[in-house]
């Protein structure tokens, strides 16, 4: 517990150590602001893209047999298993001024790595599992039966979907999707490989918190890092608001 | 509606779960599926009911093919073994639910919807409870949920898996009574799953009996526990003791005891095993007119209204069971290793037919006494 904990402890007194007011300057700069904005961009993109997957993902393979279903499940573990900044080198070798697609991206002017593009595609790969991951075992532990009751009271299949499904796996569905905005918001290896660090265009939170640190300017850094590290504790909160919550409708709840 | 099953055979993977089934169920009925764990008893209904397609074969509802019928389509009310009630939907909206997905056209007001389902909380005498969810009802509150979930779409006919399955013996017999009421004041046509055979003769005017993918027997609970065609049927619709013995010109010898039977057939002795129910087995202190064998007690089990002797034969050293009432006990003074007279009545012979040429076994009833 200690151990989790006094690191957090230590970045708030980092970034309080020259008062209040360079914590504040530091904040309201300009470049933090605009990593912010990319940031939540980025999170904006990349939540409700793996969310409308994952559900898709985790419902087809949860409630129906068909052929490939572990193909896609050894698909959906992929970015757990590969290092980021690998999954970041995959981006630059397919889109990258030496990649396979370069040329005809160049030819239609469109830019993707060193370019908000490529932050999107890297996180929203890096991401990819979150939701996937947490629904697949819920929807497998409920079975088909109420989808089939439904479906035998006339239900279409987009209805039982909406109202049987969906809202059976709501918490693990909220649950899934802090835990992947968290990552999206907090990627920094894949992001890393792909952004270029071009100051007030390609650059996330975690890469500003970065470029400062090297920079020297330390009470910077850690008072960026505050948001991140703000941005922990209120995942954590709502997690652990969620777990409470679930255990409290499970209890009993077995029908 | 009625329903007509016409040679249905259903494979996953490399196993067969149901082979030709044929199964006509008369509009009005109250029919039961009875047979062991595995015989396909879910999967049948699930056909019928159309969550499942056949690999071959067709079925009907009163003479029209919906074989290819989507679910939606069929209106069908399904109750399942686990009662599968939306767990987040309050008992109201679980009754509502079949309703409250029509579309727009068909569907009824809010207000009639709300009519509705107090209706049937009432038919099935759960008002009062609208308001709470599955996990606040018990086993045969969920049971009668189910069943009210599937009677509010109006459907053709009722398909109900396990009704009682998962309940306790009082509460199985209180339901028992209900669905019969519940039958025959709606006058629907219904069928139902048991793997419980008291429970198919007490509630059923037919009874289908199944093993291993196939219809054994249809008829009436009389036919099927007095006439039964197999010696599944006979075995699987109460207990039953064995003897066995050979055949030979008509005449069976099991042991001492030889017995006169109907059978015509001349291809010299052949193996043959007598049936006999428990209850049959009448027992005397010395040997009265006719045919005894004479056994020796190995045990006594009072259950209640009979009691139940475990009997070993002198003769051919075969176990069995008879059963009587406890004052026809009480009158004989038996003891355990006391030694008995034993009148075999009402067997049932079965002969492994010579003829046969299909890889399966064909059976022979013969009905004989001493
Ligand atoms: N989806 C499936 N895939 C493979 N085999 C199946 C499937 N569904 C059923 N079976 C098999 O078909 C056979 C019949 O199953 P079914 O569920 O119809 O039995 P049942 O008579 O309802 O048994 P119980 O009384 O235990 O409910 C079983 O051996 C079962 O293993
Ligand atoms: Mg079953």
């Amino acid at each position: 517990m200690l151990f989790l904990i006094l690191p957090l402890i230590a970045v708030f007194m980092e970034a309080f150590k020259q008062g209040t007011a360079v914590f504040l300057s530091a904040i309201m700069e300009e470049e933090t602001f605009s990593a912010v904005k990319l940031t939540l961009l980025v999170a904006a993109i990349t939540v409700p893209l793996n969310v409308t997957f994952g559900v898709a993902a985790a419902w087809a393979i949860a409630k129906f047999s068909f052929r490939g279903k572990n193909v896609l499940l050894t698909l959906i573990d992929l970015p757990f298993a590969v290092s980021p900044v690998i999954a970041g080198l995959i981006f630059v070798l397919l889109f990258g001024s030496q990649g396979i697609a370069y040329p005809w991206l160049e030819a239609n002017d469109i830019k993707i790595i060193f370019a908000v593009p490529g932050i999107i595609l890297a996180t929203t790969f890096v991401t990819f599992p979150f939701v996937a991951r947490e629904l697949i075992p819920i929807m497998e532990a409920q079975g088909k039966d109420e989808e089939e009751a439904a479906v035998s009271l006339g239900a279409s299949g987009w209805k039982t979907f909406l109202r049987v499904t969906l809202p059976n796996v709501k918490w693990g569905l909220l649950y899934g999707v802090i835990l992947c905005n968290a990552r999206a918001m907090g990627e920094f290896g894949a992001v890393s490989v792909v952004s270029g660090h071009i100051r007030g265009m390609t650059n996330t939170l975690p890469l500003h918190v970065e470029i400062l640190y090297n920079e020297y300017q330390f009470a910077a850094a850690f008072a960026v890092a505050t948001l991140l590290a703000a941005l922990a504790l209120v995942t954590l909160i709502i997690k652990s608001l969620i777990e409470w919550k679930t255990q409290r409708e499970s209890g009993g709840e077995h029908v | 509606m009625s329903i007509e099953v016409v040679n249905i055979t259903k494979s996953y993977k490399n196993f067969t779960a149901l082979k030709e089934v044929s199964l006509h169920i008369p509009e009005g009925e109250l029919v039961a599926l009875l047979g062991p764990s595995g015989s396909g008893k879910t999967t049948l209904l699930r056909l019928i009911a159309g969550l499942e397609q056949p690999d071959t074969g067709a079925i009907l509802f009163h003479g029209e093919d919906n074989t290819n019928r989507d679910v939606r389509e069929r209106q069908v009310g399904f109750v399942f073994q686990h009662y599968a009630l939306f767990r987040h939907m309050t008992i109201f909206d679980n009754i509502a639910f079949g309703l409250s997905v029509r579309s727009r056209k068909t569907r009824p007001s809010k207000q009639e919807i709300k009519e509705r389902v107090h209706l049937l909380l009432r038919l099935v005498q759960l008002d009062g409870l609208a308001h709470r969810y599955p996990s606040q009802l018990s086993g045969g509150q969920r049971q009668r949920v189910a069943l009210a979930r599937a009677l509010a779409v109006e459907p053709k006919f009722l398909l109900l898996d396990e009704p009682f399955g998962a309940l306790d013996t009082k509460v199985r017999q209180e339901l028992r009574r209900w669905l019969r009421h519940l039958h025959e004041k709606l006058g629907l046509t219904i069928l139902f799953v048991t793997h419980d055979q008291e429970e198919a003769m007490e509630l059923a005017d037919q009874v289908v009996v199944m093993n291993e993918g196939r219809v054994e027997q249809v008829g009436s609970p009389e036919e099927i526990y007095h006439l039964p065609a197999n010696p599944f049927v006979y075995s699987f619709l109460g207990r039953v003791n064995l003897f066995r013995g050979r055949i030979r010109d008509g005449k069976v010898r099991l042991g001492e005891a030889e017995f006169e039977t109907e059978w015509e057939h001349n291809s010299g002795e052949l193996p043959a095993v007598g049936y006999m129910r428990p209850h049959d087995v009448e027992i005397a202190l010395a040997p009265g007119d006719g045919h005894f064998v004479q056994a020796r007690i190995q045990h006594i089990s009072p259950l209640g209204p009979i009691v139940r002797l475990d009997l070993r034969r002198l003769d051919t050293d075969e176990l069995f069971e008879a059963e009587l009432s406890h004052q026809r006990f009480s009158e004989l003074h038996v003891e355990e290793k006391s030694t008995v007279f034993v009148k075999l009545n009402n067997l049932s012979f079965y002969v492994e037919s010579p003829a046969a040429t299909t890889p399966r076994p064909t059976f022979l009833p013969i009905q004989a006494s001493f």
